[in-house]
């Protein structure tokens, strides 16, 4: 049984490499190269129209001391993050717990849940979003109900951030589904064993739901983290376009782009941006040491 | 099952449900003020349109500037569909390589492609804006969908790697022995068992793609280029002055594309999403 052919470990560079080539230059066309220009752009003054000009860290030097808007800016993301991201994934749990006992008409119920996922990346619900927090929106009428006179939550500069948390929020369903897959994977026998040994539902939870479910939390808050960090369309739709009311939607991104796009800084805007990946690197980084003590592996089983 | 088990099954129900009206209830809203007379939709907040009207959808659909919305709707299409047909190949191609064959250097580029899948897009922004602008490309469909054709998307990459790694190395084995190159194990073996993450990608690229508000935003001022996102976003003054009947009509047009092809390929849509984690 002697084929001619070169047995696999010899490898197939050559095939291989043709295979890559579309991604091979897409690395070094697309990002590696752009990367490196951003940084060296980082470190000038550009705008597009005359050469770029060195001006080393002075750029990075203003961000940190000088740039209001960016601490501002990057106050008001973080809080975004650090408060869109656990309520989404809290609610994703929860309606993924209420749906997971074989509850009948489970496909309807998760397609209606999924929906705000769907089309929630759109201007459309941005500005549906923008309409239903106004002063006299739905949500208003609604507390009004309860003898609640709500505020107008779009032009009052510190709520408008809860208006745009809300929309994310509100897209818990694709980690739902995530969830969902996750908590069909738990063998059933651990929680047989747990009512024998007599404990409740809340301590199931604690004892077996959730450490079992650690790996899909972690992948989720991971990239849930890496993705809120770059939100733009509902800062922007909802918002004026240009960070308004008093700066309470100019969310970094928007900032970069302003200062990119609209005053053509560009150099500065680089810098903003080399700042953000090293930001968004070191969260993503703490989650990724801490996770040995709290991401649980069953049976040695690799996870996501 | 006994009364107070069926009572508990029943408010169990009732509470999803409820929950579940809430949660598409702006999208009910959307829909039913997008047929109501302009003067009605912010004075009359029931779902149930009083007096039912197309007018919203013939203004909305004359667009702006002397470009008609349906313009609008053309170039979305063609964005979409040429970014899905980049995605769908170049990234099966990619990830047949790293799930299949043996090179030099393989382990390095692999952790180089899952680098690139947490990467923030603004880091490579401005010098890809230069080299675009460089070549004369603002202003032109090149920006947003070239990257498509380079595989640029690397997370499905990474999702038909996993999904390939499940296919059994004996049909490749056996495809050699028949004598098949590399190139035919891809075509005839690999790429037909990998149907649903192709399909999964292919939705996902799609609807992407029709929402990038960003990078259209960013490439295209032209008029006649404009998306059906830019579009929207021209209609919608944020000082107050919009014709909201014509912006709900054309907002809500906006969402059936993605509607219908979600319902269509739900099956696979879902599944995707529980395998791999995408968004």
């Amino acid at each position: 049984m002697s084929s001619s052919r070169k047995p696999l470990a010899r490898g197939h560079n050559l095939t291989a490499y043709t295979f890559l080539l579309p991604w091979l230059i897409g690395f070094f066309c697309l990002t590696l190269g752009p990367m490196l220009g951003s940084l060296y752009l980082s470190l000038t003054r550009y705008n597009l129209l005359t050469p770029p000009q060195w001006i080393g860290i002075a750029n990075y030097i203003e961000i940190l001391k000088e740039d209001d808007t960016f601490s501002n800016s990057l106050w008001l993301t973080v809080k975004y993050v650090f408060l869109s991201v656990p309520l989404r994934l809290a609610f994703a749990l929860l309606v993924a717990m209420a749906l997971n006992k074989g509850i009948r008409a489970l496909g309807i119920y998760r397609t209606v849940y999924y929906i705000p996922s769907l089309l929630g990346g759109s201007v459309a619900i941005a500005i549906v979003w923008r309409q239903i927090f106004d002063g006299g929106g739905l949500v208003n009428r609604f507390l009004d109900w309860f003898g609640i006179q709500g505020p107008s939550w779009i032009s009052h500069p510190d709520y408008i951030v809860y208006t745009i948390i809300s929309l994310s929020v509100w897209q818990f369903g694709s980690a739902m589904v995530i969830f969902l897959a996750g908590l069909k994977q738990v063998p059933g026998d651990l929680y047989e064993a747990a009512q024998v040994d007599g404990a409740n539902k809340v301590r199931q939870f604690f004892a077996i739901t959730l450490p079992m479910l650690t790996p899909v939390i972690f992948f989720n808050l991971v990239m849930s983290i890496i993705n809120s960090f770059q939100a733009f369309t509902p800062a922007f739709v909802i918002g004026d376009g240009r960070g308004g009311p008093l700066d309470a939607t100019m969310f970094y991104t928007l900032y970069l782009y302003l200062k990119g796009f609209s005053f053509f800084d560009m150099g500065y805007a680089s810098a903003l941006a080399w700042i953000m990946l090293i930001i968004i690197g070191a969260f993503t980084a703490v989650i990724f040491a801490t996770s040995k003590h709290w991401v649980f592996y069953g049976d040695g089983k690799e996870g996501r | 099952m006994t009364l107070a088990n069926g009572l508990k099954g029943f408010t169990k129900h009732a509470l999803i449900i409820l929950f579940g009206i809430a949660m598409i209830y702006p999208v009910l809203w959307l829909v039913s003020s997008s047929f109501k007379p302009n003067d009605m939709i912010f004075a009359k907040p029931g779902l149930w349109p009083a007096s039912f009207t197309l007018d919203n959808y013939v203004n909305g659909w004359r667009g702006f500037q002397g470009v008609a919305f349906g313009t609008f709707f053309a170039n979305s299409w063609l964005i979409s569909i040429l970014s899905v047909l980049g995605n769908v190949i170049t990234c099966s191609l990619a990830a047949f390589a790293f799930a299949r064959l043996n090179f030099k250097f393989r382990k390095l580029w692999f952790a180089l492609m899952l680098v690139t899948i947490m990467l923030p897009y603004h880091v490579t922004l401005v010098p890809q804006y230069v080299i675009y602008n460089e070549l004369q490309w603002i202003n032109t469909y090149y920006p947003l969908i070239l990257p498509k054709w380079l595989a640029h998307d690397s997370f499905f990459i990474l999702m038909m790697v996993q999904f390939i790694r499940g296919i059994p190395r004996e049909l490749d084995e056996s495809a050699t022995i028949d004598g098949c190159s590399q190139r035919q194990i891809y075509l005839r073996v690999i790429l037909p068992l990998l149907t649903p993450a192709l399909i999964s990608a292919a939705i996902f690229t799609f609807i992407w793609s029709w929402d990038d508000f960003f990078s259209q935003m960013i490439y295209l001022s032209d008029i006649k280029l404009f998306t059906v996102q830019l579009g929207i976003r021209s209609l919608f003054d944020p000082t107050g002055q919009s014709d909201w009947g014509a912006l709900l009509a054309m907002s809500t047009l906006s969402l059936v594309p993605i509607t219908l092809i979600f319902l269509f390929f739900q099956r696979y849509f879902l599944d995707g999403i529980a395998t791999t984690g995408l968004k």
